[in-house]
């Protein structure tokens, strides 16, 4: 028998039947586990940055729109420069903030991006491309968008005064930063940055120990409380280094601080355990004490406020589809849905005019402009973060992002600044 | 012929060591010669980090310096830690070992011990943030009791909050080692010891101590190295008003200023070896081993 089944099995027949195999395997769908075969058909992004624009819907969102997938590569804005620096070819595209691009753009580890390839460029806010909101110039100290948008060249190590074709990041998402506060334990009203080391809410109060943030918020204190007035809080000398850490160390040692925080989720625990009651805070950690049914303000504060921005921008290493994958990425980043999401949460869409188009009219009404909720307002997860007829903290966005005093900023005196927050905090 | 073969016996662990503590190791102090800028490190040889270390410290008309402030701050939490942690984990061990008859329980109770262990350090420190804060439980025990009038502070966010968690996290490194040394303990000696007329101090101080030492000295160590280099539990327990070496390191580490990290690291990695020697010196580790 044996025999017999041996002749049987020409090559002819052995090819036949395993064609037949594999064509059955395949339609069954059996053959998800080579990712070879797979990845030549979707589009897979590496997405280096903080977890700001992270998430679930926008994830699912993005595939339905592009078919592409993106794998989230999370970390803290300290990490996304040190891997951009150090394991350029760990991402495709990479998320994060203009005042990074001193320490970047010299390094020649990102690629200028093209805005020739951005639909929606002409849209983009003038806060990023001016420095202008509502046609009013905005305070500019420190390291603002406009200052290091535009690059000479496509490879070019150096900014650009005056606009080019080439930028270091596309802009995505930006907000203006204040002290959050909570008005059930302060019971008066706040409206100075001052506030933060009055010795009324001594042990109560925090500030946030990311040296290049915490500095902002350590100036805008000092310039409250009448002690200095800077003429560039965002690139100070290390006489003005030394005074701003002298009044903050005088006040650390006097017991101001109840703690000093560096995760978004430890201002949250703080706050909302009532450890604290005054500190700086991230929009988005506020909507988290919020969401838990405590009441936390964004407390706006009449020396304005200290901003933010991020965009994106490639490896230097980038080319080929994977280029234009990232582009693709880009433009519909910008197309409206996701605008729509961030403005959602609180921050701002570097194009608004598409997220507008996104947004229920009553959404854009309570977030833009400062209207009362005509109805229950909704975060993108469906929490409520606010009833009917509230209003946003700080009002619209010309009332916010209008008051900008200055932006997160990487100061030419960086190390000495690093070492001296260190000294006032082992002080 | 004997050594050459226990020679390649231990060779893959000399590799190891070579290529995961050695090399590194070596490189570390290499870098922390280097000069730094916001996005680079430069080979050079110069002095510079070590010398802001030690920047005003030799100053005696001055304030003690921070190098020297964060290291006297890291020396006090190591030796309260390890004090408690060697009497907390001495008496479980002893209790284990001595009055625990049956086997079967001993072994129990020992995984009872490394329940804690199941869950992340971190997760660990944080569980103590409800139980001592202003609002906390305890506030609210001690209130409602009518012990104190007003919240007390000092319960987190402080010295005592740090040391604390230093004890939750660290006996079971004391317990271990000591334990082991215990079980070692030919039972008949202090038998002998009880029909000669000692009571039950002079044997826990005569007789079980001395042969503990090699378990005590090892949990000391293993306690000792560990609080030197932390700064988790200091920055979350400390509400990172207090200083260490290792959140120094980690700053430094974040904005890339690596040759001042490494110089640091340097500096750390002697003072730690010191300790550890001056340890040795009390028990030759090696030989009862």
């Amino acid at each position: 028998m044996s025999k017999k089944m041996s002749k049987k099995i020409t090559r002819r027949n052995m090819i036949k039947s395993s064609v037949a195999a594999v064509g059955a395997v395949a339609g069954s769908g059996l053959i998800t586990g080579f990712p070879a075969i797979h990845a030549a058909g979707t589009p897979t992004l590496r997405y280096l940055g903080t977890a700001v624009n992270m998430g679930n819907e926008p994830e699912k969102k993005l595939f339905e729109d592009t078919g592409i997938k993106v794998k989230y590569i999370s970390k803290t804005t300290d990490d996304v420069v040190k891997t951009i620096l150090t394991q350029p070819n760990s991402f495709d595209i990479v998320d994060s903030e203009y005042f990074s691009m001193p320490k970047l753009v010299p390094s020649g580890s990102l690629l200028g991006m093209d805005t020739k390839k951005i639909k929606e460029w002409g849209n983009v806010v003038t806060a990023f491309t001016e420095g202008k909101v509502a046609g009013k110039t905005i305070g500019d100290q420190g390291t603002a968008p406009k200052k290091v948008l535009y690059l000479k060249g496509a490879k070019s190590k150096e900014f650009s005064k005056d606009p080019t074709q080439y930028v270091t990041l596309i802009p995505t998402v930006y907000n203006a930063d204040t002290l959050g506060i909570r008005p059930d334990l302060i019971k008066r009203p706040i409206s100075t940055w001052a506030e933060l080391l009055n010795p009324e809410f001594k042990g109560k109060a925090s500030i946030l120990n990311i040296p290049s943030i915490g500095i902002m918020d350590a100036a805008m204190v000092v310039e409250a409380m009448g002690e200095y007035k800077y003429p560039d809080k965002g690139n100070m000398t290390k006489k003005e280094i030394d005074l701003t850490m002298k009044i903050f160390t005088e006040a650390k040692k006097a017991g101001q601080f109840r703690a000093f925080w560096s995760d978004f989720n430890e201002s949250v625990n703080l706050m909302a355990s009532g450890e604290v009651v005054i500190q700086s805070m991230w929009s988005p950690a506020i909507t988290a004490v919020r969401s838990q049914g405590i009441p936390c303000v964004y407390q706006p504060l009449k020396e304005g406020y200290r901003a933010w921005a991020a965009g994106f921008a490639l490896p230097s290493t980038a080319k080929g589809r994977q280029a234009d994958i990232a582009y693709e990425y880009i433009n519909w980043f910008l197309s409206g849905w996701m605008g729509a999401y961030l403005n959602r949460q609180g921050y701002y869409s570097a194009v608004l005019t598409t997220a507008e188009k996104n947004m229920k009219s009553y959404e854009w009404d309570y977030w833009m402009k400062g209207k009362p909720a005509s109805q229950d307002i909704l975060s993108p997860t469906g929490k409520k973060l606010a009833s009917k007829g509230e209003i946003r903290d700080g009002g619209s966005y010309e009332d916010r992002m209008g008051s900008v005093a200055c932006w997160n900023a990487t100061m030419d005196e960086n190390k000495y600044m690093v070492r001296k927050w260190n000294e006032m905090i082992a002080s | 012929m004997n050594n050459r073969k226990s020679f390649f016996l231990a060779a893959p662990f000399y590799l190891v060591f070579l290529c995961f503590f050695l090399i590194p190791l070596i490189l570390t102090v290499i870098v922390s010669f280097w000069d730094y800028n916001e996005y680079s490190i430069i080979p050079d040889f110069i002095f510079e980090n070590y010398a802001y270390i030690f920047n005003n410290c030799f100053d005696y008309s001055k304030d003690v310096c921070v190098t020297f402030k964060t290291y006297l701050s890291t020396f006090y939490f190591c030796f309260l830690s390890w004090l408690f942690t060697l009497l907390a984990g001495f008496t479980i061990a002893y209790f284990l070992a001595f009055h625990v008859k049956s086997l079967g329980l001993q072994i129990t109770l020992f995984l009872i011990c490394t329940i804690p262990f199941w869950t992340s350090n971190v997760i660990r420190m944080v569980s103590w943030i409800p139980l001592l804060g202003r609002n906390g439980l305890f506030n609210s025990f001690l209130l409602s009791t009518g012990i104190i009038d007003d919240p007390q502070e000092w319960f987190l966010y402080s010295h005592f909050s740090v040391v604390l968690a230093f004890i939750h996290l660290y006996t079971l490194f004391m317990i271990v080692p000591i334990f082991n040394s215990m079980l070692r303990i030919d039972k008949s000696i202090i038998e002998a010891a009880y029909d000669a007329g000692a009571n039950g101090f002079q044997i826990l101080i005569n007789i079980i101590i001395p042969l503990c030492k090699p378990g005590i000295v090892i949990g000391s160590i293993f306690v000792i190295t560990v609080v030197m280099g932390d700064f988790i539990t200091i920055g979350i327990m400390g509400g990172q008003q207090l200083a260490s070496i290792g959140k120094i390191i980690q700053v430094e580490m974040s904005y890339l200023q690596l040759p001042a990290a490494a110089a640091n690291a340097v500096i750390l990695l002697i003072i730690t070896i010191f300790i550890i020697w001056i340890m040795t010196k009390f028990i030759d580790i090696r030989k009862e081993l």
